[in-house]
């Protein structure tokens, strides 16, 4: 004897499935279709208006017309800047977690801690800025304040990869440098870091595109609205990308002739974030090619 | 030597091994000397008192008492408490405009004499003035200086920080705004959420997949900035002719803004979580005549709830702490919201709108340290829930 | 007469050749062993009793598998159904993140039975069944994930015996457990054999010895031998069989 089963039910269930996953399919699609109409909108408007005289001049007539070359300039020394703070303080963070601090409750303390950082809203990294790098250091609104704020922003990401970066760094490698006399600094300088660099890399290349397109942290640490011309030192402000296309979208004089210069300005703005995307992407696939082949 | 660099080289990876730790004690320690500095304020404008006839009995009032009475919204004393008798407001200018310079005197040296001398002539007066001109007057009486008291902030329900003699700075519109447009927010962004992380760890093909995760990627990739530009170049117009707005910009904006923005960390970590249950529990259920969805909904879902809850909860913090969007879309005005139709605003919005305007070290400048300091708190508890959802998980294992 | 029949099967994983022209006959209730070394095809044919490898991408069969009389892999069988008939338990025990009682519960529910009273009779049938019942009656509302390994691989069996399956395939049940608990997994399978046919997959030759009526010996995707276990272990007609259970190789 077997269970019965009804069969009205089990048709019923098999028609359920089709229903949902048929609903899943759907709604998946609909979402890859938001990205490629955001992405479709802003190209499609953006593009035209992109020429030379668009990249290499600075904004003209009360931000009417003109190009956007500063702000290009500002984003590019922003993004410097921030490097250059996040970059040697996150992988020494990554590196002392993985090879120095005692694990257990060490290193969950300030991976936790590292994790909490990551959470703070950007809003809070501008305020922290202006409070600490602005006024209490005395940087003013500087390229200098804003890189500090970037940096800051973007060392939990560069700890992570950092941190997983070694971790996945066989014991052996290790155990045969210290045999041969190497000290543990001389083991992290000459064997694991160059092992480990392919990913720090690509990880330094995805914060670098989330400091891009950050505005919130910079707004109070250095954007300016218009500058004539170029910053000539750190203790200067600078223009940015994201803070141009704020201010040219939503405090304009004149909307419509505003509006090609915001296309255009998105348009830069998601070309370096698509472009640092690929980077990091196309530094992993070689690396890891590199590695299967050896 | 060699032995001496390492030591060095040791202690210069502890140092940097706690830049995160110092980081935050940094955040928080500018963040709370700013904020509390609030406290300390006194209600009415630095350097300005508020003064009445000697004879009026009201000998406090509430910053929000003062603000109606400015704004003629009180215009009898009964209602603060006074006899009744009608309100009077006396501003510096009005001074100007009774009597003549040569009777003020040059420097203003008669200014405080004639303060109040009008003040005597009207028993119903209130005067806001600045301080120095009636140290020395007698025969007037001023509001007791208080201190901006905290419940007034923290229950307050009016966020006028620049309203003069007496900025109001309650901040629940403030979260209250947060709060309203988050919530919104992951209830549309949860289904697709939930939608696209079960499609692509159950359903989708290897080859679907391929393809639909670096779009999750790209779509967490795009700068907040340029979501807020999409909102308001293509949502807000939407909005407002669908349901006929006065204005597009709206909480509902907001909300839509942030669903996108808030979808990738869901999706992600959803997937993840999904993915982590055991093929062998799966195959249990389908060898018992489940078919592939009773499986999820059943075993696959209840197994790997405390990912998607963190999936989600993540997906909330975000939410919460998204500034420049928000700020483009929601029409910024800080009253408490009654709909989702209607503009209102965020906390972050707030500190980005409002923070170059506020001169540094003032009251207004220092309430805005105070919201930031409230946002740092709320998306270390959404931080905290997620690490202790995340570790009840491993427990479970 | 012949609960299960397979005929010529070749099974592949993309262009890996994994089964090879197997043919078997396996007769109503009786208890049947597959050994061979690992990688040998004795859980993927086992597998292929309830359509388990369908959900891997990109494998192939040909050839036929009748369970009683009716091809399993023909277009119109019902595959929520097959599995229904066809039981299974797993190598570890894999129970749902549910109480016992629901654990148990889980098959009828899926297959659309509601009858509350009915559901407990058979909860409590299926755990007597798989030697449970006294162990757990008084927390059939607790986690399943509070049992013990071996109390939990037993409470899989009740969870696949209760929807009363005709073949029960058990894929190197006990490899997970400890010499006890194995021996009360052995006891539970020569009882079982009353009411359904099982197919065991097994690592250890003493198991096969003790628990199964016949015996099949799986090598490299072919199927060396089937006879009675007795045959097998004694007197084998092929010289790998003799030399795989003397303990040369595998």
């Amino acid at each position: 004897m077997a269970i019965e089963t009804n069969p009205a039910y089990m048709q019923r269930k098999r028609t359920l499935q089709r229903l949902m996953f048929g609903c899943f399919r759907l709604l998946s699609y609909s979402v890859a279709l938001l990205l490629f109409f955001i992405l479709g909108f802003i190209i499609v408007k953006g593009a035209g208006v992109i020429n030379w005289e668009f990249l290499t001049e600075s904004p003209k007539d009360g931000m009417t017309s003109g190009g956007i070359f500063p702000a290009i300039v500002g984003t590019f020394y922003l993004m410097i800047g921030s490097a250059v703070i996040s970059f040697p303080l996150g992988v020494m963070s990554g590196i002392y977690m993985n090879e120095y601090a005692p694990q257990g409750k060490m290193v969950r303390f300030i991976r936790m801690m590292t994790n909490n950082l990551a959470g703070i809203p950007s809003i809070v990294f501008g305020l922290f800025g202006m409070a600490f790098f602005v006024n209490y250091l005395s940087f003013g609104d500087s390229i200098l304040a804003g890189s500090f704020t970037l940096g800051l922003l973007s060392m939990p990401i560069v700890i992570r990869t950092t941190e997983e970066a070694f971790k996945d760094i066989p014991n052996s490698y290790r155990e045969g440098s210290l045999a041969l006399g190497a000290t543990k600094v001389q083991t992290i300088w000459k064997v694991l870091l160059p092992m480990a660099m392919p990913r720090i890399i690509t990880g330094l290349i995805l914060s670098l595109g989330r400091v891009s397109g950050e505005t919130a942290p910079i707004l109070f640490t250095c954007a300016a609205y218009f500058l004539p011309r170029l910053p000539e030192s750190i203790f200067d402000q600078c223009m940015a990308l994201p803070y141009h296309l704020y201010v040219v979208a939503t405090s304009g004089t004149d909307i419509e002739a505003q509006m090609p210069i915001a296309y255009g300005t998105a348009f830069v703005l998601i070309l370096i974030v698509l472009f640092m995307n690929l980077l990091a992407n196309g530094i992993r696939k070689y690396f890891e090619n590199k590695l299967k082949q050896k | 030597m060699k032995k001496w660099i390492d030591r060095i080289a040791a202690r210069i990876f502890t140092v940097s091994g706690f830049t995160t730790s110092i980081v935050i004690l940094l955040i928080i320690g500018f963040l709370f000397k700013e904020a509390v500095g609030l406290f300390s304020n006194p209600i009415v404008d630095k350097g300005y008192v508020l003064a009445l006839h000697p004879d009026n009995p009201v000998k406090e009032l509430s910053a929000y008492q003062i603000k109606e009475l400015f704004d003629e919204e009180i215009d009898n004393w009964k209602e603060v408490g006074g006899n009744e008798q009608p309100v009077k407001v006396f501003r510096l200018e009005d001074l100007d405009n009774l009597y003549t310079e040569e009777e003020l005197g040059a420097e203003y040296e008669h200014a405080g004499q004639k303060i109040a001398e009008q003040i005597q002539a009207n028993p119903g007066m209130i005067a806001f003035v600045p301080e120095v001109l009636i140290e020395k007057e007698k025969g007037i009486h001023r509001i007791a200086d208080r201190t901006i008291p905290m419940k007034d902030v923290l229950l307050g329900t009016e966020w006028f920080p620049t309203a003069t003699p007496s900025p109001i700075f309650g901040i629940l519109p403030l979260i209250g705004g947060t709060l309203w447009v988050s919530f919104f927010a992951i209830l549309i962004a949860l289904p697709f959420g939930m939608a696209v992380s079960i499609y692509l760890a159950e359903v989708a093909s290897p080859n679907v997949r391929k393809y639909m995760k670096p779009i999750i990627e790209l779509l967490n990739g795009i700068p907040s900035v340029v979501y807020g530009f999409f909102g308001l170049a293509v949502i807000v117009p939407f909005l407002q002719q669908t349901f006929h707005l006065p204005v597009g910009e709206s909480g509902l904006a907001g909300s839509l803004v942030l669903a996108i923005m808030a979808l990738p960390t869901i999706i992600t970590v959803a997937e993840d979580a999904l993915r982590s249950c055991p093929r062998s529990m799966r195959e249990a259920s389908l060898a018992l005549g489940a078919t592939q969805w009773q499986t999820i909904y059943k075993v696959v879902i209840p197994f790997s709830i405390s990912g998607i809850t963190s999936g989600v909860v993540l997906g909330i913090g975000r939410a919460v702490g998204e500034t420049m969007a928000v700020l483009m879309v929601t029409g910024n005005a800080a009253v408490l919201p009654t709909s989702i139709l209607e503009p209102l605003r965020t906390i972050p919005a707030t500190i980005a709108a409002e923070l170059g305007e506020a001169p540094a070290g003032g009251a207004h400048y220092q309430s805005l340290f105070l919201l930031g300091v409230i946002l740092f708190f709320i998306t270390l508890f959404i931080n905290s829930c997620v690490e202790f959802v995340s570790a009840r998980n491993k427990f479970k294992k | 007469m012949n609960k299960i029949e397979a005929k010529n099967v070749d099974f592949y994983y993309g262009n890996f050749h994994a089964l090879k022209n197997i043919s078997i006959n396996i007769p109503q209730n009786e208890v049947v062993a597959f050994i061979g070394p690992s990688g040998c095809g004795k859980s993927t044919f086992l597998r292929l009793f309830n359509r388990m490898n369908d959900l891997i991408p990109g494998t192939r069969l040909t050839g036929e598998i009748n369970i009683d009389g009716k091809n399993i892999y023909d277009k119109s069988v019902d595959v929520d159904l097959l599995r229904k008939n066809v039981g299974m338990v797993f190598q570890r025990p894999n129970p749902f993140p549910k109480s016992i009682f629901e654990n148990v519960a889980y098959g009828l529910r899926v297959n659309g039975i509601k009858d509350k009273e009915f559901i407990s009779h058979r909860v409590e049938t299926a755990l007597k069944g798989a030697a449970l019942w006294e162990e757990v009656k008084n927390k059939l509302k607790e986690s399943a994930y509070a049992l013990s390994g071996g109390q939990q691989q037993r409470l899989c069996i009740a969870r696949a015996m209760a929807v009363e399956p005709s073949v029960l395939l058990m894929d190197e049940p006990a490899s997970a457990l400890d010499p006890i608990s194995t021996a009360k997994i052995e006891e539970l399978i020569c009882e079982l054999s009353n009411q359904t046919t099982v197919i065991i997959v097994t690592h250890s030759m003493q198991q096969a010895a003790r628990v199964s009526h016949k015996t099949a010996f799986f090598y490299l995707g072919e199927m060396i031998e089937f006879d009675s276990t007795k045959k097998i272990f004694t007197h084998p007609d092929k010289e790998a069989t003799q030399n795989y259970i003397t303990g040369r190789f595998g």
